[in-house]
């Protein structure tokens, strides 16, 4: 059995900036990858996306964009690049094609079984990711036969899928890329759309992740908000990294001809059934948009920012003239569904009593409840950021600070 | 001078329904109710209908008093008109589970309610009732709910309250979504 203070499961981003962390501060760890630094991108991302953060917001402890294109986003091969790189300069000790089976509780920390023998360690940091499993609605078993059915997984380009019509069902980041893309490829596109949360790219002349990194948006604390729960789990921000800087929102959908329907509720009989709330569903992200602009505008006038572009408003979300309640699948209008309805993390290896009902991780801002234990990259884990690359230095300093108190005191 | 700010009073205990909420979290059965009413046939398409009992926060409770209602349909379906339709029913359940929402919501958010109105529409075209064409639904087309409301808050404020309504409402949740219904003989 090998030993080591800490152990860090997962060399993704957050992996290796808690990694980092750990190493200013002399805490012998290893990080174990079930496969190579930054997997997930290797093996669960689709050819054309890109970070919908800007370059300049890559940043991990120590590290900042040093490229020429600051206002660019990066393709996934540049992010595996730069994961890489990172390791490397860091010179994290990672043991890569190493899978950890179980973590379970003894009395001097935590037991890590993995695929390559046994570690104990004092203490425990998971980042293996929020977004390992897709969560995939329950009424998919109504799916007809003949239907090819996809996640953002899977995915990786139009090329992939049948000739015909694509029901997408979700309308967050990776629904609506998804959407353009496919409709654009020939392949007509219904999109179903529950709850979003509506983005301009760009706003008075910057990104919109400028302002809100600027005014102190993604630097909201998870102690400090009144909905933590409602904050979880919003939904990813309807934002593509374009070269071109493209707004893509429901509108320019729209125009390119993808059709909205209201939430998927519901399949009978092979029938579709979509959700009649549709129009609030555009005027609830319409309202939260304009809050956050006032937000923004606000913050601008006390930072002496206004000589710039005036502040500006967006065209309310339009209804469709005629929104179709229900889509026949066994018409064939639809050969692929795609449920773009979200990822969750998998710590089913993780054998220590500190799940909720609901099967989630029990935690404060990362410090889950069974001592030595922490989570990392969870959405609004410590701060609206945490969900972001950009989140995972604030997070990695705080937690990695609060292990080490621990390891010093126990 | 220091104004003095009168509390918002729209009449809802907002701490007691909080207090639910944060006792869901170690009880969460108490979630459960179930809601009933009886109907009894009176003659032709009349019917009354009573309600006096649920069952919720984990025991059966009492309304205060037993309310009935009585449903039948007008003169221009050859009827009596001795109540309301069932679908005008449906109407005021929408209109009043959205109002109860925005006042409730609006308690939450400390926004002083002054008056607030709704108008519901419903569409039907009664081809699907009457079974005259197979393409058309028994149900209503389309709703339409209009509020006018006199608020302390600006126009985005009012209509987020009417929104996040919406979001919460049971009865807008049963129309706009689908619901399994049985009906079975005793």
């Amino acid at each position: 059995m090998l030993k080591t203070s800490a152990i860090v499961v997962g060399a993704g981003h957050c992996g290796l900036a808690m990694s980092r962390c750990l190493v200013d501060r002399s805490i012998d760890h290893v990080v174990l990858e079930r496969g190579e630094v930054a997997h997930s991108w290797r093996t669960q991302r689709w050819d054309s996306l890109r970070l919908l953060t800007p370059n300049w917001m890559t940043r991990l402890p120590g590290y900042a964009y040093r490229g020429d294109d600051p206002d660019g986003y990066l393709a996934v091969p540049d992010v595996v690049e730069l994961i890489e790189r990172y390791a490397k300069e860091s010179a994290a000790p990672v043991r890569a094609n190493t899978t950890v089976t179980s973590v379970r509780k003894d009395e001097r920390g935590y037991l890590v079984q993995t695929d390559q023998g046994l570690w104990h360690a004092r203490t425990v940091v998971l980042a293996s990711g929020a977004s390992t499993v897709p969560k995939v609605p329950a009424l998919q078993g109504g799916v007809p036969a003949g239907i090819t059915t996809i996640t953002p997984a899977d995915y990786r380009n139009p090329g992939q899928l049948a000739d015909g019509g694509v029901l997408v069902v979700g309308a967050s980041a990776s629904g609506i890329q998804i959407a353009a893309e496919l409709h654009r490829s020939g392949r007509p596109v219904t999109l179903a759309v529950g709850e979003h949360v509506r983005m301009p790219r760009t706003y008075r002349g910057k990104d919109i992740l400028w302002w809100m990194d600027a005014a102190g948006v993604l630097d909201e604390r998870y102690d400090q908000i009144p909905d933590l729960i409602r904050a979880r789990n919003l939904p990813s921000m309807q934002l593509v990294g374009s070269p071109e800087r493209t707004t893509l929102d429901l509108n320019s959908l729209s125009q390119l001809g993808v059709q909205l329907v209201g939430r998927l509720a519901g399949i009978d009989g092979g029938i579709a059934q979509f959700s009649g709330s549709l129009p609030n569903m555009f005027a609830l992200a319409d309202l939260k948009l304009g809050r956050l602009l006032d937000t923004i505008d606000a913050w601008a006038t006390e930072a002496g920012l206004d000589g710039g572009d005036p502040p500006r408003r967006f065209a309310a979300t339009a209804v469709p003239a005629h929104t179709p309640l229900t889509l026949d699948l066994r018409s064939g209008a639809v050969r692929t569904i795609l449920w773009a309805t979200g990822f969750r993390p998998d710590l089913s290896w993780l054998d220590v009593p500190v799940f909720d009902r609901k099967g989630h991780v029990r935690h404060d801002g990362g410090i889950i409840p069974s001592p030595g234990l922490y989570l990392m990259g969870m959405p609004f884990l410590r701060r609206r950021k945490s969900t972001l690359i950009d989140g995972a230095a604030a997070d990695a300093t705080d937690l990695s600070q609060h292990l080490t108190h621990y390891l010093d005191s126990n | 001078m220091t104004a003095i700010q009168t509390p918002v009073d729209n009449g809802v205990n907002v701490e007691a329904l909080l207090g639910v909420r944060e006792a869901l979290t170690d009880t969460p059965e108490i979630a459960q109710f179930q809601w009933r009413t009886r109907v009894s046939w009176v003659n032709g398409t009349h019917s009354r209908s009573s309600v006096d009992s649920f069952y919720g926060l984990g025991e059966q409770q009492q309304h205060k008093t037993t309310f009935t209602y009585d449903v039948d349909h007008p003169l221009a379906f050859a009827s009596q008109d001795n109540g309301i339709t069932p679908v005008e029913y449906v109407l005021v359940a929408l209109g009043g589970c959205l109002t109860a929402g925005i006042a409730s919501i609006a308690q939450r958010r400390g926004i002083q309610l002054r008056s607030v109105q709704a108008t519901v529409e419903a569409d039907e075209d009664i081809h699907g009732i009457l079974g005259a064409d197979p393409d058309v639904r028994n149900g209503f087309s389309g709703v339409r709910v209009t509020y006018t409301i006199d608020a302390d808050a600006t126009t985005d404020e009012i209509k987020a309250l009417v929104a996040q309504s919406q979001k919460r409402s049971a009865v807008y949740d049963i129309l706009t979504n689908p619901t399994p219904v049985t009906v079975d003989l005793s």
